[in-house]
């Protein structure tokens, strides 16, 4: 009787666009890292056949309705098979002021060691690149690749999953706290005159009552179109804390896809906080489940948008077991012709009593020819429950706007204010300071850049 | 005007009653054989004498039909319904259009005795003239499986130039009316079921206002279900003409029976130039028994066009009864400053499910829209919010509120809540909120500590939660309502 | 008459009433005074049946009856009255309704005959003049935007109608300014009767000076630990707590 929709369905699928994707595949098989494992290569057959079988989602999936693959399918990406860009990076984006920590960088997909570092880590975490992983710790990752992100529901991980090679690799023991955020660094390159692809993989495991910071920084350099198709699968353990938090400001030619799944085991807390400034088209789904009792997790953002950009933020909290909490609060700022999709659900099991669960997603359209759409959605199968949600669409306050004009602020100035003071609710889950101000620096950038 | 008295008596008073609609009336009736096909949609265009060009409506409804598939979006779940397991037309036996009640069937009239619809006016007026010796509140079209018996006042609306009659009967007298807004709002291609109502619908009822005219009584259709495996296709036009007003009441039951049965109406409402409606809609159809056999399929197209500045439509809904609901009554606020409205309570108990909720389209200027939607869940049933606010590039300044909330009695039970909010105008506000919670308990308790049983305290603040809703319909309506809110959630406590 | 012996509770696990014992004849009015955390609250809801509020020990005899083995509305009907410390909202049922839902279902229960539409206004127009309340505040939702002291008016009007024949008061003057409570305790003297006996808690004297109580308890850390008349709630006043063995910085 009960409709418990967790899984996409495969209506609206397109199996004609799967060969284009997939044919580059049969030349790469055997190069791909982790070869001589059997899970490594069922996972990657059964993701290969999953798309063959589904291709791109379309429009009539309910899950896409509001964003179109369209021009996706229209042309023939390459995958990136080496790191063999020789683009150069002075700078790397950074929320450390001061320089040097621990992080992985990764362009066009692969791991660049010379890049990286692993430097003042505690002993004991493993912080490496999954094709590293894949030919020395196959059981590290093989206990848990594959076993959030499934194939089975979502074409775009099943694509993930046939192409998996590269991406980072984190683990945290049991009871560790970090004290220094790590850095996840990706960047687009591309090439010129052609499109090219790339399917990371990213596996985070924080062991019961560890506690550690994530900052991914998403970048593009040089005009080729890219496709980065990311996958996360992210186990948080019994009483630790994950602050994962992602800043996307990939070049007008890319387009982010990105599929995180989180678990959080009980009294676990899973925080998530995405920053959408960049791509062409960018979808960020975000699926969080709490699975211990009196676990918690935040799953929030903005999203600013311009140009023909379209940005989909697409995000399933799952309340399985008892007296979890969940907090959810979303920023849109619309201009110009861009469109901004939010497509956020709350499920209730049945066993999940006493359940707190919020949502809010606020629009602000900054011009006549942008577009928000919104899908807030409860669904809700136990009783001893407070789940809410809040939706608005709106532009700027006139009377706020005047009033800082007749103080004698310039009108786009006075613009900037009301824009930032409307992000600040979403700015403030943020829970790391350093990371807030980083972030904060963005949105002003952005907010510059429109003057 | 608000109406919350004496809940409690009342409720205590048909509590005991469960459905007590469930009785069958034993009437010789003229039936259409089993199936669905063009020669059925022939016979049915033939028994109501209709024009060539409305048969053939029905018959390019038909074609289009057979190519659709049945929607499976909505979150509920029945099994196949087979269209050649039903009839398609069941009608009383009796004279061509009865000239007044006397030629009625008894039968018939003992039928809406016992359901408590007023058909004799003298009585009507009898009883108003000694309260209040007002004019009277209520006319009434009664439609009996699939056709109209019945239609009171017609005459004194008429002196004001109302047209209130079956949509059969407009057919015939008003056709240029009926052909003008006949699938207007609602085209014989929109859904599976509106397309199958086109080609299938045998009667309902036609309103017309005419300019500037005050409709001065509530009018009102009572639909009743009777034959067994049959279908009721009724189709309801409301044409409120510019500077007009007029409130129309829906009410519908049917007898108990261990087979479902589909029932797929379509209304369409056009406004036009400062004319409003309000339609109101106590839907009380067999639900099922506890175990959830039996029930109404309650498929339903509803729509209306504020085609004209300053319009307004506005839809009250108190859905209790049948064992599936489909149903999104919706707003096309087409004119500038046009207003559209949606107030529901939706609830269901035992194994009932409801997948119910509104449209707003915003394509004027300055055009508003209020959706307050009020679920209660109780027992194993299954109650979706599915709302959808589209603004367009043209609608500036236009504004909407939703308020949206769920209420969950017992852990048996879902409430779900799928809004879809689509803007393309940065002047349009647009504020959704919604909630899901169980019943307080410390309002249960405090309820309880004064002395009400715990059955009846729900009832009260299950009344409470709706107030919100059932303030907006006619007085009429408002009493039955409250009294339906606790019959509809017996046994969910305790 | 109410006999309350050797009673035990528990909430949420924890024992909360470790042996209260207390006897109250018609027309009394007991104070219970103590500390924040001494079980006064939870005494108040044992009485009345709140769900979660576990009886481990211990019995309540009222007129003879086992109180503690009756449903929440049979206790009321039965003339248990609870003046809420919080008294709570209800949404959308107008104050009026409630009023009489909960007056006819006692009635009924009583084997009385139910008030119609024009006796029940009638009887609450005499009693809402008495409080100083405004009709307006009737047709308000239960409770729903008003102020505190409102809502404790609105608690003593209850009473007012219903009648009990034995009040539980649970901090009734918590959140009234002095006038408030000046208005409230008029209303509550009001309703002292020789067949009607009160149980007032609270943590301050001050309301009882309004409402002067024929016997005062201490009750600490779950059982009374001491009795006496009206001055030894001066007693506490001066000296608070600490005799009791509690430290308050109150």
């Amino acid at each position: 009787m009960a409709t418990m929709t967790t899984t996409y369905s495969t209506r609206g699928a397109d199996p004609a666009t799967a060969p284009a994707f997939l044919a580059p595949l049969d030349h790469l098989r055997s190069g791909l890292p982790g070869a001589a494992l059997s899970w490594v290569r069922d996972l990657r057959e059964q993701g290969r056949e999953r798309f063959a079988a589904v291709g791109l989602p379309t429009v009539r999936n309910e899950s896409w309705r509001y964003t179109n693959l369209r021009d996706l399918g229209k042309l023939t990406f390459q995958p990136a098979v080496t790191a063999d860009s020789d683009a150069c990076f002075d700078v790397l984006p950074t929320v450390r002021p001061e320089g040097h920590g621990p992080r992985l960088v990764f362009v066009d997909g692969r791991f660049r060691a010379e890049l990286s570092s692993t430097e003042g880590l505690p002993a004991g975490v493993e912080l490496l690149s999954l094709a590293t992983a894949l030919t020395d710790h196959g059981d590290l990752v093989g206990d848990h690749i594959g076993r959030l992100a499934a194939a089975d529901d979502r074409p775009l991980v099943a694509l993930n999953s046939a192409y998996l090679a590269d991406g980072p690799v984190l683990r945290i023991p049991r009871g560790v706290a970090l004290a220094q955020p790590i850095e996840l660094v990706f960047v687009s390159v591309g090439a010129e005159g052609r499109a090219t692809s790339f399917h990371p993989r990213t596996l985070i495991v924080a062991e019961a009552g560890s506690r550690a910071v994530v900052v991914e920084h998403h970048v593009g350099c040089g005009t080729g179109t890219t496709l980065a198709n990311h996958v996360a699968e992210i186990f948080v353990g019994e009483g630790a804390t994950l602050h994962h938090y992602k800043a996307q400001r990939e070049g007008g030619a890319a387009f982010h896809l990105s599929h995180t799944a989180a678990t959080v085991a009980k009294d676990g807390c899973y925080d998530n906080f995405i920053l959408t400034l960049g791509g062409r088209l960018s979808r960020n789904e975000v699926v969080s489940t709490l699975a211990g009792t009196d676990a918690r997790t935040h799953v929030s953002g903005g999203y600013m948008v311009r140009g023909n950009q379209h940005a989909d933020t697409t995000t399933l909290i799952d309340h399985a077991q008892p007296n979890g909490t969940s907090r959810e609060v979303y920023k849109g700022v619309i201009d110009d012709t861009a469109r901004a999709v939010f497509q956020g659900k709350i499920i209730v099991r049945p066993q999940a009593q006493k359940t707190d669960g919020h949502q809010l997603n606020r629009a602000l359209l900054l011009s006549d020819t942008a577009e928000i759409d919104a899908k807030p959605e409860l669904e809700i199968h136990a009783d001893d429950v407070k789940c809410s949600h809040g939706c608005t669409a709106g532009e700027l306050d006139d009377n706020a706007l005047f009033y800082l004009r007749a103080r004698g602020i310039d009108q786009e100035t006075a613009r900037g204010l009301l824009i930032g003071a409307f992000l600040a609710e979403a700015m403030e889950e943020i829970a790391e300071e350093p990371i807030r101000e980083a972030f904060h620096s963005l949105v002003a950038g952005w907010l510059e850049e429109k003057r | 005007m608000a109406a919350q008295p004496e809940t409690i008596e009342q409720v205590r008073a048909v509590t005991e009653q469960k459905y007590k609609y469930g009785f069958t009336t034993d009437i010789e009736s003229d039936v259409a054989p089993k199936g669905l096909n063009e020669d059925i949609v022939r016979f049915i265009s033939a028994k109501k004498n209709e024009p060539e060009w409305l048969l053939e409506w029905r018959l390019k409804a038909f074609r289009v039909w057979q190519t659709m598939e049945e929607p499976q979006w909505a979150a509920v779940s029945f099994p196949p319904i087979d269209y050649q397991d039903a009839h398609y037309y069941a009608a009383p036996k009796m004279k061509a259009g009865p000239k007044s009640l006397d030629e009625v069937d008894p039968e018939l009239l003992k039928t809406y005795a016992k359901l408590g619809i007023p058909l004799r006016e003298q009585e009507i007026l009898a009883g108003v003239e000694g309260s209040e010796g007002k004019s009277p509140a209520i006319a009434v079209d009664a439609v009996f499986d699939s056709v109209s018996v019945a239609t009171t006042f017609k005459a004194k609306l008429e002196e004001m130039g109302i047209i209130f009659c079956a949509i059969s009967e407009a057919v015939q007298k008003h056709p240029d009316l009926v052909k003008k807004y006949l699938g207007s709002v609602v085209p014989y291609t929109d859904n599976f079921y509106a397309t199958l109502n086109c080609a299938v619908f045998t009667d309902g009822s036609f309103v017309y206002i005419p300019k500037g005219v005050r409709c001065p009584m509530e009018l009102s259709t009572y639909f009743r279900i009777n034959q067994a495996n049959t279908g009721q296709f009724e189709r309801t036009l409301i044409i409120a003409d510019a500077g007009s007003y007029v409130s129309y009441l829906e009410g519908c039951t049917a007898p108990k029976r261990d087979e479902n049965q589909l029932h797929a109406a379509v209304v369409e409402l056009v406004a036009h130039d400062d004319a409003t409606i309000k339609y109101s809609t106590v839907q009380n159809w067999y639900p099922g028994n506890e175990e959830g056999v039996g029930g109404i399929y309650n498929f339903v197209t509803k729509r209306g066009a504020c085609r004209g500045k300053n319009s307004k439509i506005s839809w009250t809904q108190v859905e209790t009864g049948s064992a599936i609901t489909w149903k999104y009554p919706s707003c096309i606020l087409q004119g500038d400053n046009s207003v559209g409205e949606f107030y529901s309570v939706a609830i269901t108990n035992n194994f009932q499910q409801a997948d119910t909720g509104t449209k707003m389209i915003h394509i004027g200027k300055n055009t508003r829209s209020t959706i307050v939607s009020k679920g209660i869940s109780a027992g194993k049933a299954q109650q979706t919010y599915r709302g959808l606010v589209k603004i367009l590039p043209k609608a500036e300044g236009a504004r909407n509120h939703t308020q949206c909330d769920s209420l969950l009695i017992g852990d048996q039970c879902g409430a779900h809540t799928v809004p879809y909010i689509e803007s393309r105008n940065r002047s349009a506000r647009i504020e959704h909120e919604a909630t899901t919670a169980k019943i307080s308990e410390d309002q249960l308790f405090y309820c309880r500590q004064r002395g009400i049983s715990e059955e009846d305290a729900v009832s009260l603040i299950v009344n409470g939660f709706c107030k919100e809703v059932l303030k907006e319909l006619p007085m009429e309506f408002a009493v039955e309502a409250q009294k339906l809110v606790g019959i509809s959630l017996e046994g969910s406590v305790g | 008459m109410i006999e309350i012996k050797n009673l035990h509770a528990k909430v949420d696990g924890k024992d909360i009433l470790k042996g209260v014992d207390l006897t109250i004849r018609p027309g009394e009015v007991h104070a219970i005074m103590g500390p924040n955390g001494a079980g006064k609250s939870t005494l108040s809801y044992v009485l009345a049946g709140r769900d979660g509020y576990e009886v481990t020990k211990g019995s309540v005899t009222y007129y003879g009856k086992d109180l503690l083995a009756l449903e929440p509305e049979e206790r009321a009907a039965a003339g248990v009255f609870l003046a809420f410390q919080y008294p709570v909202e209800i949404p959308g049922v107008a104050n009026t309704t409630f009023l009489k839902t909960a007056l006819n279902a006692i009635r009924k229960h009583r084997g009385e005959k139910e008030l119609d539409a024009m006796q029940f206004l009638k009887l609450l127009r005499e009693k809402t003049k008495a409080l100083g309340m405004s009709d307006e505040m009737l047709k308000r939702a239960v409770n729903v935007g008003f102020s505190g002291g409102e809502k404790k008016r609105n608690e003593t009007l209850q009473m007012a109608v219903l009648e009990p024949k034995f009040a539980v008061l649970d901090e009734t003057d918590s959140g009234l300014d002095i006038d408030a409570l000046k208005i409230v305790a008029e209303g509550v003297n009001a309703l002292r009767s020789p067949e009607r006996s009160m149980l007032v808690i609270t943590h301050y004297q001050r309301l009882l000076d309004y409402i002067v109580p024929d016997h005062v308890h201490v009750l600490a850390a779950g059982r009374i630990v001491k009795s006496g008349g009206k001055e030894l709630a001066l007693e506490l006043e001066k000296n608070g707590y600490r005799d009791f063995g509690v430290n308050e910085a109150a």
